[in-house]
């Protein structure tokens, strides 16, 4: 890898105060007139919080969208996962909310390696979105007078979270899911389900169009647009197992990547503290517990090893723990956040305490710890009995009062936990790990939401922008609707009305398109007519197995230098001996469509390493051990790794050759201070 | 060590829409009481890729694995979604089976969803019926009121939101002996109706989408509530009354 400081890219940061910035900055953007928005069409790839909300936006505007999901139906995009709730800064708890602190517990929770005018804009913006998805429909949660109710996350001292019981990016993406079919229906969305983008077409270095495949039909198609949206998520599943849905992918941005899009820390990866642990090796996934359990669960693991060991051998259950051989490691390290500590920092205190063999799951690894209900459903039992007017409640109706209570906020959860693992949350703790969940790396943008590549635009997860080294809970699902129906709506504007200028006429026949056509057609072929003796899936978890080890929670130069070659040797590998079945004229082919994916993340992959290796620093979950203070706490090296690092593919070279350029952050209204949350 | 366990699969295999399709019988073993049933069936095609015998891997729909995208289907032993309530296949575990038993897979059986290939169908009917009304009409610019401005009832609020739950998997048109699609469309009408915002455009709702539910080829409901017991979210066939009056009142 070649590292360059300097990078001539603009980002666009408008210049004046931050509460200014994009008020100031809206005002001078250019404007396209009614009667030219029909004339212009744009391509959306996906149909997330992002893709969905900037489609119905951009067709409501009254421009021509043509957008792309690889799944049967947009309402499936990966934003329905969503469980915990999305952030704004309403003030509604009077607990002395407001922008500047939602901006503030964003940039310093990002472990200051976001883009300050960026937060910033995202915090001014959260209100609106609220009001917005309450017309829509939404049915947030509500209390007894008929206001919105909140709740708390980790990393924040206030109650800002709204949410819609443990489903809050369902209903947030039938919304958006809603006001696109009502564009749908005018004829203004074009939507393609069951497509895939598989490559950007770039023309006299500007983004002209797409292709991409017909799931169904198997056929190769181009598209063209004035401007091209990638909002196609987040590439957790590089990892294999995480939290992501099986079909997430970085097809769309590793294309756009080596078309020319720069990508932007690339190992900022996401590890939730609270999901199922992983049990067994025929897993395909892992499943997340959403974080808002922690304002009512307490986390735990015993305090003497030997109770440990009993616990996994089966021998020795929770209950039978006291209170005072329970070690509840984060109230004990954090006395002020407490369980309610930030992502990173909760997940490497439940790795330390397992590394150190108090791991209470009998897994391969002894990997998993408690997050434990019963004080909270005695204390909400003990209430509502009060206030019931219940006097001497037995201890069984506090429980059964408590419980009550508790199903009201989580019920679907418990449910969910109770499905997967045969165990009663309720009656017993339930048993959590940290598993990959988010990347915080994408591709690199401008404030405006472009890529180094004009005219193609990249919105929500699969942008780097607004989350530093570690995203806060309820901040994706906000950045990913603020991109969509309120950012890029106006800014894409800007550069559309230089396109009308320009008369620049879309057509499909450049050699660009064929080019373009030629190479899928060609890595199709490649990949089907490799008679090889290994399974897709083979590789992707050989893969990710390298990637949790090595690029995962803590890393360190050796590791790191060790899982380039291994990545290096698998792809090698992967394209000698990967077996795909079917023809390439036959239509429906999953093990196709998950090879050309796996493909890329072969890639991405060692990019991922290349980029954990240069960070010698700790911050958010990347965690280099070479870095750490006396207590193990991460350790931030501001002098030399303050900014954002930009990788630029060179054509018809390895990844190993990637260029580096740096983005240098500016913090001009924060301080840059350790994180602590003791 | 819990018992692994054994089963017979006996799998609807049709390789599109035009071409005729049968069953055919699979074996596979030791599988882990504690493994989904879609895990299961990952292994069974890894078998089918190594073994290069039985042709190509099986396809079924799926995304999240976590109960929420409704993107995967199967009717298993003559239920949708499997045997266990409300819950979806991803969520099912081989607990619930016994070990050696004969499982009958097929996909969602219903003309309205057209086969694509083996257990994959084609569900757009669903969509259709969004696009048609499925929606409250307001802009999506954010230049709405304030929140808390549209107080609402928190009863009204919490039966909107297990209407919202509908996760348009389409089990209630497959468990339905007519092949109804009202469970699905009732709980989209429904939720909109009980909230002040989707108030204003409700006569207009159901009349466009119960129409188009007709055009799509769904059958009528003749009140025997298998959707409901299949369904995975639990929505409740009293939603499809609410929608029958919201209907009838609409010509008032
Ligand atoms: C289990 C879980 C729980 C979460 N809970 C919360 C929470 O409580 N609060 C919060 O703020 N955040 C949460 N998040 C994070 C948040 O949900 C995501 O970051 C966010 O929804 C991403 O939205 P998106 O629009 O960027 O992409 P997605 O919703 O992932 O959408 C991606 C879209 O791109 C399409 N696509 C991808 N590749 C292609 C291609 N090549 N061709 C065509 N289409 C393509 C897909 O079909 C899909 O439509 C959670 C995430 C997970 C995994
Ligand atoms: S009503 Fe139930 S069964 Fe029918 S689509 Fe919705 S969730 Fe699925
Ligand atoms: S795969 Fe998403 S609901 Fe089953």
């Amino acid at each position: 890898m070649i590292i360059k400081n300097y990078l001539k890219l603009d980002s666009k940061i408008p210049i004046g105060p931050l509460n200014h910035k994009w008020i100031n900055h809206k005002s001078s953007l250019k404007l396209v007139s009614p009667s030219n928005r029909s004339n212009i069409e744009i391509i959306v790839v996906g149909t997330g919080l992002s893709g969905g909300s900037v489609a119905a936006t951009l067709a409501e505007l009254g421009y021509q969208v043509k957008v792309f999901c690889y799944q049967d139906s947009p309402r499936r995009a990966h934003s329905v996962a969503a469980q915990g709730g999305i952030n704004a800064a309403k003030n509604y708890k009077g607990d002395n909310d407001s922008v500047y602190q939602l901006f503030y517990d964003t940039i310093k929770g990002g472990d200051y390696r976001s883009r300050e005018a960026n937060v910033y804009r995202l915090a001014e913006i959260s209100s609106n979105i609220i009001d917005q998805c309450v017309a829509q429909g939404v049915p947030f949660a509500r209390d007894y007078a008929g206001y919105l109710e909140n709740r708390s996350f980790g990393g924040t001292k206030v109650s800002r979270t709204f949410y819609a019981k443990g489903q809050t990016g369902q209903q947030l993406l039938l919304a958006c899911y809603s006001a696109m079919s009502r564009q749908i229906g005018k004829g203004r969305i074009k939507m393609y389900n069951r497509y895939e983008m598989l490559e950007l077409v770039v023309i006299d270095g500007i983004a002209r169009g797409i292709i991409s495949r017909n799931l169904v039909s198997g056929e190769i198609e181009r598209y063209a647009a004035h401007a091209v949206i990638i909002a196609s998520g987040g590439y957790g599943n590089v990892f294999f197992l995480s939290t992501n849905a099986m079909g997430s992918n970085s097809s769309a941005i590793w294309k756009v990547h080596k078309k020319g899009g720069f990508f932007a820390n690339p190992c900022f990866t996401q590890i939730h503290p609270t999901c199922i642990p992983a049990h067994a090796n025929y897993q395909s996934k892992l499943t997340l517990m959403s974080e808002s359990l922690r304002n009512d669960g307490r986390i735990w693991v015993p305090k003497n090893i030997e109770d440990a060991i009993s616990i996994r051998n089966g021998e020795k259950y929770p209950e039978n723990i006291l209170e005072e051989k329970r070690d509840y490691y984060l109230e004990r390290r954090y006395p002020s956040f407490g369980n309610l500590v930030p992502r990173d920092v909760a997940s490497r205190a439940a790795k330390e305490r397992c590394d150190k063999g108090f791991g209470i799951e009998n897994n391969e690894n002894k990997e998993g710890v408690f997050l434990d209900f019963s004080s909270s459903i005695e204390r909400y039992g003990i209430e509502k009995a009060n206030e019931l007017g219940i006097k001497n409640p037995s201890l069984m109706e506090i429980k059964r009062f408590g419980e009550e209570v508790i199903e009201s906020k989580y019920g679907n959860l418990f449910h969910m936990y109770e499905k997967i693992t045969d165990k009663n949350p309720y009656k017993n703790p339930m048993k959590i790990y940290p598993a990959v969940h988010y990347t915080m790396g994408g591709l690199w943008v401008d404030y405006n939401l472009m890529s180094s590549i004009p005219g193609c635009y990249v919105i929500g997860e699969a942008n780097f922008s607004d989350h530093g080294a570690n995203r806060l809970g309820a901040s994706a699902l906000m950045q990913g609707l603020a991109d969509g129906y309120f950012i890029l709506p106006y800014t894409i504007a800007d550069y559309l009305s230089t396109y009308i200028h320009n008369k620049k006429e879309l057509s499909t026949n450049h050699v660009e398109f064929d080019k373009s056509e030629k190479k899928v057609k060609k890595r199709i072929l490649q990949l089907i007519s490799n008679n090889g003796d290994l399974s897709v899936d083979f590789f992707h978890r050989k893969l990710g197995n390298i990637m949790w080890k090595y690029v995962g929670m803590s890393r360190d130069n050796n590791g790191l230098s060790k899982a380039i070659k291994k990545i290096q040797e698998l792809r090698d590998e992967f394209w000698k001996n990967i077996f795909v079945p079917g023809n390439i004229e036959d239509g429906f082919n999953s093990e196709l469509e998950k090879a050309g994916r796996v493909a890329d993340f072969l890639e991405l992959g060692e990019l991922i390493a290349m980029d954990a290796l240069y960070r010698k620093e700790s911050c958010g979950s990347h965690f280099r051990i070479e870095n750490q203070t006396k207590e193990g706490e991460s350790l931030r090296d501001d002098i030399h790794y303050k900014h954002v690092s930009i990788w630029k593919y060179q054509e018809n070279k390895s990844i190993s050759e990637e260029m580096m350029y740096k983005e240098n952050l500016t913090f001009s209204f924060v301080k840059l201070q350790s994180r602590s949350y003791k | 060590m819990k018992e692994l366990l054994n089963f017979i699969l006996k799998i609807w295999r049709q390789k599109n829409n035009e071409e005729k399709g049968k069953f055919e019988t699979y074996r596979i073993d030791d599988i882990s009481p504690d493994s989904s049933f879609l895990e299961m069936l990952d292994l069974l095609n890894n078998q089918i890729l190594y073994n290069r015998t039985g042709g190509e891997p099986i396809s079924f729909d799926h995304d999240c694995r976590e109960g929420i995208c409704g993107m995967c289907s199967l009717y298993i032993n003559g239920r949708a979604h499997g045997p266990e309530s409300l819950i979806t296949t991803c969520q099912l575990h081989m607990r619930h089976f016994h070990n050696g038993e004969t499982i009958y897979i097929e996909p969602w059986r219903a003309k309205s969803f057209p086969i694509i290939k083996d257990l994959v169908v084609d569900r757009s009917s669903f969509d259709r019926i969004i696009i048609s009304g499925g929606y409250i009409s307001v802009n999506t610019f954010g230049k709405t009121i304030d929140g808390n401005m549209i107080p609402i009832p928190k009863e009204y609020a919490d039966q909107a939101f297990d209407a919202g739950t509908c996760i348009g998997c389409g089990a209630c048109v497959a468990a339905c002996k007519n092949r109804s699609a009202m469970l699905f469309v009732s709980a989209k009408v429904s939720q909109f109706s009980l909230l002040p915002q989707g108030k204003i455009e409700r006569k207009k709702r159901v009349l466009n989408m119960v129409k188009k539910m007709d055009e799509e080829g769904f059958g009528n409901c003749t009140n025997t509530k298998a959707c409901e017991i299949d369904c995975p979210k639990g929505i409740s066939t009293e939603y499809i009354s609410f929608m029958n009056k919201e209907y009838i009142q609409s010509f008032i």
